[in-house]
């Protein structure tokens, strides 16, 4: 209600105030104009002063510390970024150098590997070779002991049998009867004994 | 009612009666709470700018983000032609500010509540924006008064409505700013006067409205320094950048 009244008041008389401050002057010391110049004078002067003080020094210094940060900010900022693409670079380096590397290392691998073949399969083939001519010699010496066991075996068995006779008997009998007789034998049981 | 509401907006000598010639330019109330609030701006913009670290403290941040806000704020309704007022529209908004919150204080004088007080800067701004429109565009300045795409019956009627509603704007402004301080102060007095005379029994409801108006005045101090500053920077738009 008063805001309202105090409105109104404003609104209507504030172009009349010579003629309404009389009767108001009670009522609103706004529009009592005792202290108006006083008023206008220090509003002028203290303003003036806040602005020129203001305007002179303490905004170029803000405005200032503001440069500077946002410029320091984009200082880092660029200096991050270069040293980003700089590890980028030598991170890209390092696989380069990484896969060469391991290109290297199986092209190693490989000859190495080919090298032991060949060496492994040369050995093998003059292993086998002295195998082979091993094999050889025995079959031979077996061959041999085969072909003259009959006859040493035969000697044995006239030998044998001329003691045993001797012993059992007492008679001494000529080898060559025995051997005829054991040739005899022998060729009967040739077949049974040795099957070849 | 305790005492009269409008006892706050007196205005009185401190001091001594200084006349130069016929005038009297005694120093007042008034004026010590204008010297209050330029001293305390000062101090607190002066401390936040001193030094430049990079993470800023409190004061620094502070002034900082005021920088940053009233720049913004000029920038967008005003355009960058409107650099050269920044720092007058600056002192303007803190003065403007700085006055409207220390009169928040209790047993404190409200500069901003006088009518003559937001005349005086309005009528400089008023004053201010049409030298500078005339000096940026001569007497094309004038087309302000005459928008494009009327209708030539109506242009007559429309330059006059633009005539008034520009030479009004000294007015409106400093009315707007005046009545706004003057009506929430005489209000927080009316509620604290019907405090005394309830006493302890009804008291409380216009205590507890005391309260939430109190927030309030606060929030339209900030508001009111704020309108008056971005108006500033719409008038001066309409100066720098005549397009209507």
């Amino acid at each position: 209600m008063i805001k309202k009244l105090l409105l109104q008041l404003v609104f209507f008389n504030i172009l009349f105030t010579k003629k309404v401050f009389a009767a108001e002057s009670k009522g609103m010391p706004q529009l009592n104009p005792e202290f108006w110049i006083s008023q206008i004078f220090w509003l002028t002067l203290t303003f003036g002063i806040l602005y020129v003080i203001l305007s002179k020094f303490i905004l170029p210094k803000i405005s200032a510390n503001l440069e500077s940060r946002k410029s320091q900010i984009s200082d880092n900022i660029e200096a991050a970024d270069r040293q980003r693409s700089e590890s980028e670079l030598k991170l890209k380096e390092y696989d380069k150098i990484i896969s060469k590397t391991k290109i290297e290392a199986k092209n190693i691998f490989n000859q190495e590997k080919q090298k032991m073949l060949k060496d492994i399969s040369i050995k093998k083939d003059t292993l086998d070779k002295q195998i082979d001519e091993e094999i050889k010699k025995a079959e031979k010496e077996i061959n041999h002991l085969r072909k003259d066991a009959p006859s040493k075996i035969n000697k044995i068995a006239i030998d044998t049998s001329a003691d045993l006779i001797q012993k059992l008997i007492g008679i001494e009998i000529n080898n060559s009867s025995i051997s005829a007789i054991v040739d005899d034998l022998f060729k009967k049981n040739k077949e049974k004994y040795y099957g070849n | 009612m305790a005492t009269n509401p409008m006892t706050q907006f007196e205005v009185y000598r401190i001091g001594p009666e200084i006349k130069v010639g016929a005038f009297d330019i005694s120093f007042t109330n008034a004026s010590l709470f204008m010297v209050i609030s330029s001293i305390a701006i000062l101090i607190i913009f002066n401390l936040g700018s001193k030094k430049n670290s990079l993470l800023p403290n409190k004061l620094q941040l502070l002034a900082e983000l005021s920088y940053t806000f009233i720049s913004k704020m000029i920038g967008d309704t005003a355009g960058s032609q409107a650099r050269p007022y920044f720092a007058f529209i600056f002192s303007l908004f803190m003065f403007v500010l700085f006055c409207n919150m220390f009169g928040m204080i209790p047993y404190t004088f409200t500069v901003t509540s006088h009518i003559i007080v937001t005349f005086m800067l309005a009528s400089f701004i008023f004053i201010g924006v049409t030298i500078i429109g005339f000096i940026k565009h001569g007497f094309g300045y004038l087309k302000l008064f005459v928008p494009s795409g009327v209708p030539a019956v109506l242009l007559p009627l429309i330059v006059i409505i633009e005539i008034i509603s520009y030479l009004s704007r000294p007015i409106s402004l400093s009315v707007r700013l005046f009545a706004n301080m003057m009506a929430g102060h005489t209000m927080m007095k009316v509620f604290g006067g019907f405090v005394v005379s309830l006493g302890i029994v009804g008291g409380w409801l216009p205590l507890s409205f005391s309260v939430a108006l109190t927030g309030l005045e606060i929030l339209v101090a900030f508001l009111q320094a704020y309108v008056f500053a971005i108006l500033t920077c719409i008038y001066l738009n309409d100066a720098l950048n005549l397009h209507h």
